[in-house]
């Protein structure tokens, strides 16, 4: 083959290796988490907010049409939240911008993930999935005081 | 070559029928742009829902046009490149198949009946007739390529000798990719969804629809774009007045495709639950893998281009970007190649930041991922087809092309409406702005205690792209339906312009034969899927829902 068109080649698997080493960097030395898989059980599908400790939140969220349970959250500033979501109905999604918390919340299955708000200040989740008409409408918060 | 009317009439139809719908497909597309900024805050325009209509852009532009402009694109090849026609019961049986699964998506649609998306996610239900129609376009798809074997064997026959031609690999590579990734969608469509959605069976494995389907649909994001790098391979460098800069870089491209196409659909999921991290990460270095072909397209073609600028007389490092044939109404095609790679470099790096593993949770389902593919599929693989479309109907109607000035000008004026639509897409999704939402309804409505100013810039550059878009597409309905209704003035034939190679390469092997990558890809496509639908069936369950998108009661329940 043509010698030119190997540097290319070459040239593109270093930048390729290069972005796939800042991926391993950020994922495992910065701990930034994938959503975890767990089993699907029936009681994921009841929306609750357990305070573990005085910055370890539990928080049980339950997406359905059109509306999350619970809608507001409250945790002071400084506490971990492991989130546990499902959806009741049909797909939703669950994205926190501010955090980086992007889940799809699919029925039969349970998603989790967990992070830590350290700055007070409201924090707006939002469906990101179709979900039908009233799509649009489906937000809820976390203030963090 | 001329060409039977059997086959003159089943392209002409296979052309002319997707690019009108394509104007319903392209309307609701500015719409939904109106909606977003908030300049529309209601939920439906004459009759049409915003959903329904993006349902409708989805399916129209993505899965019908693109599918019938491939096969279309494919016979073209074939005629030109074996000097053969097809048998005509694989021509014929595919287009019956397909026009008829067009028109039955349509009426559902139209009726309100399949508001459900093009991904239509179970458990909100289409109505079974658009899982059955969406089923047989597909498969029409299949009968045309079962109908292209036999033209090549004949040719293999008489020219032993002699290499598959470049274009007929490319095709070859990318129907049979589409082959075996649509397996698992059909069985989606006719053997889940359907019985479902008719009320035989109650339940559905919502994780597993999720994987099949984009076991399917992300290789078809390939068979959107493989067309358009036939083109870039075979005819650019032609028309840019070069040669191709490597013929074994081309072949190697295609075949890379073939491997790596059909296992990455994972990286979709990345942000599901009942998928493991190990196959996520799997799935993520096959995702950088895939765009090494994309990479060596850029240079090949980049390469071809330069050489073109250096044979029109350029000098330095430079100038051969502006000895190209831009704007010259005498090669008006050349606007649709370069536009579309333009648009297609952004394109491709933006798709890599959506398969990097941990970093999708920063854009998944935000309108970065819109903004990332109107770059490749409204970028390089539209610009494509509206290209070839009015090249191969006028070619093969005999029918003459008036207005050349404005089909010079609509690749340009369309690339620069991408440009807008999409900055203003991946800017907002950076700032979280949800994809597939009628954002005028709640969040850039300033009366909605949902409002969020900082939604409002990137929506109004998105709408005004989208406008820009909407103005080239009308121009090119001007003049595409012009030439439909014109008398012909030529007879029916079939021809491509045909780039030469710039030098004789020995020939490797192991880029003349399709099976041993066939079989590379099988043992990709198990080591990724064996894990993930494990998975699935170890994290989820099925479950009792069926729901329409108007209305949150569970339709399975209150039938108990």
């Amino acid at each position: 083959m043509d010698k030119y068109e190997l540097r290319a080649i070459a040239l593109s698997g270093g930048l390729l290796a290069v972005f796939f080493f800042a991926v391993l960097y950020n994922s495992y030395s910065r701990n930034l988490d994938m959503p975890t898989c767990l089993p699907f059980e029936k009681t994921f599908e009841k929306s609750e907010v357990n305070k573990i400790d005085d910055n370890l939140y539990e928080v049980y969220i339950v997406a359905h049409m059109w509306a999350f349970d619970p809608e507001e959250i409250e945790i002071p500033a400084g506490s971990t939240v492991d989130f546990y979501l499902t959806a009741k109905d049909v797909v939703h999604g669950f994205h926190i911008n501010e955090k980086g918390v992007n889940m799809m919340a699919v029925p039969g299955t349970i998603n989790k993930i967990t992070t830590r708000f350290d700055s007070p200040g409201v924090y707006r989740f939002v469906c990101n999935e179709f979900c039908g008409q009233g799509h649009q409408n489906m937000m809820g918060k976390i203030i963090v005081r | 070559m001329t060409i039977s009317k059997s086959l003159k009439t089943t392209i002409l139809i296979g052309l002319a029928m997707p690019m009108s719908l394509f104007i319903l497909g392209a309307y609701n597309g500015v719409m939904q742009t109106l909606y977003r900024a908030g300049v529309l805050q209601r939920a439906a325009t004459a009759g049409i829902n915003y959903y329904q209509g993006l349902t409708m852009h989805g399916v129209i532009n993505a899965i019908v046009l693109t599918t019938f402009f491939a096969v279309m694109f494919g016979h073209f090849t074939i005629v030109h490149y074996l000097q053969r026609e097809p048998p005509r019961w694989s021509y014929i049986g595919s287009l019956v198949l397909m026009v008829t699964g067009a028109t039955i998506d349509l009426v559902v649609m139209v009726l309100g009946k399949a508001s459900a998306l093009y991904t239509f996610y179970a458990p909100l239900k289409a109505s079974a007739f658009f899982y059955i129609g969406t089923a047989m376009l597909i498969i029409g798809s299949w009968i045309a390529f079962a109908g292209w074997l036999k033209p090549w064997r004949e040719w293999k026959r008489e020219h032993p000798d002699e290499k598959m031609p470049i274009a007929i690999l490319g095709t070859f590579v990318n129907f049979t990719m589409w082959f075996m990734s649509s397996i698992p969608v059909i069985y989606e469509l006719l053997v889940l969804l359907t019985p479902w959605a008719m009320g035989t069976t109650d339940t559905v494995h919502v994780p597993l629809t999720r994987t099949l389907f984009w076991m399917f649909g992300h290789p078809l994001v390939y068979f959107w774009i493989l067309p358009a790098y036939v083109g870039y391979y075979t005819i650019l460098p032609k028309i840019a007045g070069g040669k191709l800069y490597s013929g074994n870089a081309a072949r190697m491209a295609f075949l890379l495709f073939l491997v790596l196409s059909t296992p990455v659909g994972v990286h979709h999921q990345l942000s599901e639950g009942a998928i493991s991290g190990g196959v996520k990460l799997w799935v993520s270095v096959l995702t950088f893998a895939v765009s090494i072909p994309s990479f060596m397209t850029a240079f090949t073609v980049g390469a071809s281009l330069e050489y073109a600028g250096r044979r029109r007389g350029a000098r330095g490092l430079l100038q051969w970007m502006k000895k190209l044939p831009w704007l010259r109404a005498d090669n008006y095609l050349f606007g649709y190649f370069i536009c579309g790679l333009i648009l297609f470099i952004f394109g491709g790096l933006s798709g890599i930041v959506n398969g990097s593993y941990t970093l999708n949770q920063l854009v998944h389902n935000t309108g970065w991922v819109p903004g990332h593919f109107h770059m490749t599929v409204a970028g390089p693989s539209i610009l494509f087809i509206l290209g070839l479309t009015l090249y191969m109907f006028h070619e093969v109607s005999g029918k003459p092309l008036h207005m050349k000035l404005t089909i010079t000008i609509i690749p340009y004026l369309w690339m620069i409406g991408v440009a807008m639509l999409s900055h203003g897409l991946m800017a907002g999704g950076l700032m979280g702005e949800p994809r597939r939402t009628n954002l005028g309804m709640s969040y850039t409505n300033p009366d909605s205690p949902m409002f969020n100013s900082h939604w409002v810039p990137s929506t109004t550059l998105t709408m005004v792209g989208g406008i820009v878009m909407g103005t080239a597409a009308l121009l090119y309905f001007i003049c595409f339906f012009r030439m439909l209704f014109s008398k012909p003035v030529a007879a029916a034939r079939v021809s491509l312009p045909e780039s030469e190679e710039l030098h004789e390469e020995k020939d490797i092997p192991l880029l003349l034969t399709m099976k041993p990558w066939v079989v590379i890809c099988l043992v990709l496509v198990a080591t990724t899927y064996v894990p993930t639908i494990k998975n699935v069936f170890k994290y989820g369950k099925p479950v009792k829902n069926q729901y329409q998108m108007e209305n949150p009661v569970n339709i399975i329940q209150d039938e108990k």
